[in-house]
Formats: C-alpha cells, sequence, structure tokens
C-alpha cells in the first residue's frame, strides 16, 4: 500500500469534508423558506463592519505601489505609463486578492467564532428544536452574503486605489483627475476587468463557507472556539490563493 | 393504568467504542416529575437529545404523546417540538439577542399565526411565570447564572408545552438559587399540569421535585422508586448519591 502521512490523511479528509458541506449549501440553500430578514442582517454586518479596514488599506496600496513603481519607470523613460500599469496591477490583481484576504482575516474569523460559540452552547441545538432548519438560518445566509459583499467591497477598493495611485502620481508632477483615470481605463479591457470581477464571487464564497464549516464543526470548550476562529482564517486564505491560481489559467485562456 | 407521554425501550447509543447507553427503557407518565439520575458522563443529555430527536440513537424505540420520534419527518418532528420543549444544560440563550427575541424566536419561527401584539403578551406572561419582567430589553450576557436559567425556562414555556424536559436545571448555581428553579418546575407543573423529565444529580433538587426516580447507571436503568425508598438503600452503587 502507498504510504500517505496522517497530516496529508486529515487535510484530505477536512477537504472532502469541507466540499460534502459545500454541496449541501447547494441542495439546501435554494429550498422554500429562505430567510430574508437574517440574510439581509449578515449582508449588511458582513459588508459594513469590514469597509473601513479595506478602504484604508487599498487607499494605502494604490500610493504605495505607484511609489514603488516610480524609480524603474522613469530608469526605462516610461513614467507616462504609471497610471495604466498600476491601474492593471489593482484591477486584476492586488484589489481583488488584498480585499479577499483581509476579509477573510475579518469576516472569516468573526463567522468561525460565532457559530463555533454558537455550537459549544448549544444554541444550534436550540434553533433546531424551535423549528428553525440552523443551517439555512446561520450557514447559507453567511454564505451568500459573503459571497455577494466580497464583489461589493472589490470594486469599492479598487476604486479607493486608484485614487491613491492618482495621488501618488501627483506626489511628483501634475495630472488632472480625467486625464489620470483616461490612461487607466484606456488599457484596461474587459478581459482585465470581468475576470477579476468573477473571481471575487468565489473568494467571497470560500470565506463564508470555510468559516462556517469550522465554526459547525467546532470542538467542545472554549479552545474550540478559538481554534476554529484561527483554522477558518488560515484556511481561507490558503483557499483565496489556490483559486487564484486557477482563475488567473483560466483567464489566461481568453487572452487575444 | 396512567396515561403514558413518553415511553422508551431497549434504547441503545454508542459513540464509536463508548457504549453510552444500552438497552435503556423508561416511562414517564401523564402529570409526572420523573428525574433521571446519574454521574456525569452517565449519557443523560444523550438520553435526553435521544427523545426530542437531536441524536439519532443506534437501537430502540422512543415513543413521545403516541409517536414514534425516528419515524417523523422534519415537518412532523417541528411539530411535535412545539408540544416537547426542552431546557438546555448551557441554557443556550441566544448570545446576539436580546431577551425578548430570544423568547419571541420560537414563537415566530413554529410558524404560528400570532399578531404583534399577542406575541408581546405571551412574552411578558411567560417572563412573569419566572418573575423577571424587568429584563425584557437586556442581553443575556447582562444577565447573572440563575437569570439565565430562569430567562431559559421562560423560553422553553413560551409554547405552553404539554411535556417539558429540564437537563440539570439545577447544576452551577448557588444552593438557594437551585431551590427557587426546583420550586418553579412545581409551581409550573401545578399551573400548566405539564409532564416532566428532569434530569439532576442535585439532590436537593432531587428531593424537591422528583414524583419518581429513575437511576441511570451503565447505561442501564439500574432501579427505580421514590426518593424515600432509594435514599434507605443499601446498594453499593446508590448510596453515593443519597448523602
Ligand atoms: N456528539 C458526541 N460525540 C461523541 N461522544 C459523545 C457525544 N455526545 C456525548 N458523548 C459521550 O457520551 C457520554 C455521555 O455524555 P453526556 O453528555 O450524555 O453526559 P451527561 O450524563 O449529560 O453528563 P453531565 O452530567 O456532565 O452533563 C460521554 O462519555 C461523552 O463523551
Ligand atoms: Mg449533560
Amino acid at each position: 500500500m502507498l504510504y500517505v502521512p496522517d497530516n496529508v490523511k486529515s487535510f484530505l479528509t477536512e477537504l472532502g469534508e469541507i466540499a460534502r458541506f459545500s454541496t449541501r449549501f447547494f441542495r439546501e440553500g435554494f429550498l422554500p423558506r429562505f430567510e430574508w430578514e437574517e440574510f439581509f442582517r449578515q449582508c449588511y454586518v458582513v459588508g459594513y463592519r469590514s469597509l473601513p479596514l479595506v478602504g484604508l488599506t487599498a487607499f494605502i496600496i494604490g500610493l504605495v505601489l505607484t511609489m514603488q513603481l516610480r524609480p524603474t519607470m522613469v530608469y526605462y523613460g516610461v513614467e507616462v505609463q504609471i497610471p495604466a500599469m498600476v491601474g492593471i496591477a489593482i484591477v486584476r490583481e492586488v484589489g481583488p486578492i488584498l480585499t479577499a484576504l483581509i476579509f477573510a482575516g475579518k469576516i472569516g474569523s468573526s463567522i468561525g467564532a460565532e457559530l463555533g460559540s454558537m455550537k459549544v452552547t448549544e444554541q444550534i441545538d436550540a434553533m433546531e428544536v424551535s423549528g428553525t432548519n440552523p443551517f439555512k438560518y446561520l450557514v447559507v445566509t453567511r454564505t451568500l452574503a459573503t459571497m455577494l459583499m466580497l464583489p461589493v467591497l472589490v470594486i469599492l477598493s479598487d476604486t479607493i486605489s486608484l485614487f491613491g495611485a492618482y495621488l501618488g502620481v501627483n506626489l511628483y508632477e501634475t495630472l488632472t483627475y480625467p486625464l489620470f483615470f483616461k490612461k487607466v481605463f484606456d488599457n484596461l479591457t474587459y478581459i482585465d476587468i470581468i475576470p477579476a470581477f468573477i473571481k471575487t464571487f468565489f473568494f467571497g464564497f470560500a470565506v463564508g463557507i470555510i468559516g462556517c464549516y469550522k465554526g459547525y464543526y467546532c470542538e467542545k470548550g472554549t479552545e474550540g472556539v478559538g481554534i476554529s476562529a484561527n483554522s477558518s482564517v488560515v484556511a481561507s486564505s490558503v483557499a483565496i490563493f489556490i483559486l487564484d491560481l486557477i482563475a488567473v489559467q483560466i483567464s489566461d485562456m481568453f487572452q487575444p | 393504568m396512567k396515561d403514558e407521554v413518553i415511553k422508551i425501550e431497549g434504547l441503545c447509543k454508542s459513540f464509536g467504542a463508548n457504549k453510552v447507553l444500552d438497552h435503556f427503557n423508561l416511562t414517564l407518565h401523564r402529570g409526572e416529575n420523573l428525574v433521571v439520575l446519574g454521574k456525569s458522563g452517565s449519557g443523560k443529555s444523550v438520553l435526553i437529545k435521544c427523545i426530542i430527536g437531536l441524536i439519532e440513537p443506534d437501537h430502540g424505540k422512543i415513543r413521545v404523546l403516541g409517536k414514534d420520534v425516528q419515524a417523523l419527518n422534519h415537518l412532523q418532528l417541528d411539530y411535535l417540538r412545539v408540544k416537547v420543549a426542552f431546557l438546555f444544560q448551557s441554557n443556550a440563550l441566544y448570545d446576539s439577542m436580546t431577551v425578548r427575541e430570544n423568547l419571541e424566536f420560537p414563537l415566530r419561527r413554529h410558524s404560528f399565526q400570532l399578531n404583534d401584539s399577542e406575541v408581546d403578551q405571551m412574552v411578558m406572561e411567560a417572563l412573569a411565570n419566572v418573575g423577571l419582567e424587568h429584563t425584557v430589553d437586556m442581553m443575556p450576557a447582562d444577565l447573572s447564572g440563575g437569570m439565565r436559567k430562569r430567562i431559559a425556562l421562560a423560553r422553553t414555556l413560551i409554547l405552553k408545552p404539554e411535556i417539558i424536559l429540564y437537563d440539570e436545571p439545577t447544576t452551577g448555581l448557588d444552593p438557594i438559587t437551585g431551590l427557587e428553579i426546583s420550586n418553579l418546575i412545581n409551581q409550573i407543573r401545578d399551573k400548566y399540569q405539564t409532564s416532566s423529565l428532569i434530569i439532576s444529580h442535585d439532590m436537593h433538587c432531587v428531593k424537591t421535585v422528583a414524583h419518581r426516580i429513575v437511576m441511570l447507571i451503565d447505561g442501564k436503568c439500574y432501579t427505580e422508586g421514590t426518593f424515600e425508598e432509594l435514599s434507605a438503600s443499601d446498594d453499593p452503587k446508590i448510596k453515593p448519591f443519597f448523602y
């Protein structure tokens, strides 16, 4: 028999469990009695809570990226291309991945901890005996909320990053708003924007479903809650990178 | 013969190699306070969760109000759970909701057609039963352990159940608060004619509420009797509980 180390085995087992959890999401998520109220509440919580952090980091990254690029661009005498280059970097990669990682840290951990403590204190069982399907009430609403709110946050974050970049350019030269954005958008095509937008749905799904999975199957005790919060961040961050890798392969096939 | 509301026959449940319940039998009659006594880890919570359908037993029959719990579908189970309430060992109050929202939750979920003033009236009545009307807009985290237990009790009472399953209602409370809860259990029985299954290892509580006691030892119904009968027993397995 082929020897498989234990940690690889448990990793694969967990992967299988998450896959099964996700199928349950698709099976039960669209059956009647959709929890609208809880869904909208979650959209608000998930989107609104990460807004300040996402906004701040997006602005700083846009600014820093521009400043870091300048010496090299100047060296090759193509500093007029800075807005185009920064625009592509932000929209295709930096915006989505950075926002998704911050989202995983902030929302993934809070979902993991919230569901974990509900599990430990039997609140999930209490819902079940109160005529509520806890999977639909907790998991489906949260996962759909992260799936829909992350793309919105990414669009906001891209926009804020571009303003940061605008400021970064204007520290050294004067460029008007319209001209800066004309330069950015002249070089962006749908091939840049659409795949980057689509992949954020998958990132959002990964953050939501992994956070819920970790919380739903939390070990007993307060320690278990900490572990499920922590491991949901780690696992969803890794998942985001892997999905990003897959996304770049797919979008490359459509590159002219 | 008296009316049987819960009848359990040959209930078995194991977790891996850990045999928790092994051919356990129990009958609860209407209007009775039945105590299940057993030491920690003997499977008392597992038993009560089997009754309400939260845990699937390996073997055995559980009939609640004449219905076979394992044979019910989701809808029928929800319907049964309106009549059978469960007080969780850890209270299980929703800590993201206020006391009022906690009490409204089962009312609004078990698709009854109630308007807001009816809901409000039922919430206040349930809180009045446990003497905590003033906490209605507080968060569970701001209440003491005994108050939380009483709020949890109010939440189980709000649907006017026929059967209440209490999982260690007095554990972790001081003796005086424990006595208050025990008296409350008796008051509720007298007021609503509920049948109660009470899990406990707190002898003060057992003495106050029990009409009949079932000893759960090694996964089996070891013996049963009244408090007086069992406390007079010389059996080395029973004696340690009563002193
Ligand atoms: N979901 C589960 N998975 C595995 N083992 C479990 C599970 N639930 C309970 N057990 C095991 O079943 C046994 C009985 O647990 P249970 O919670 O019923 O004890 P208890 O009698 O209620 O104890 P206590 O008085 O401490 O509440 C324990 O050994 C526990 O480890
Ligand atoms: Mg227990």
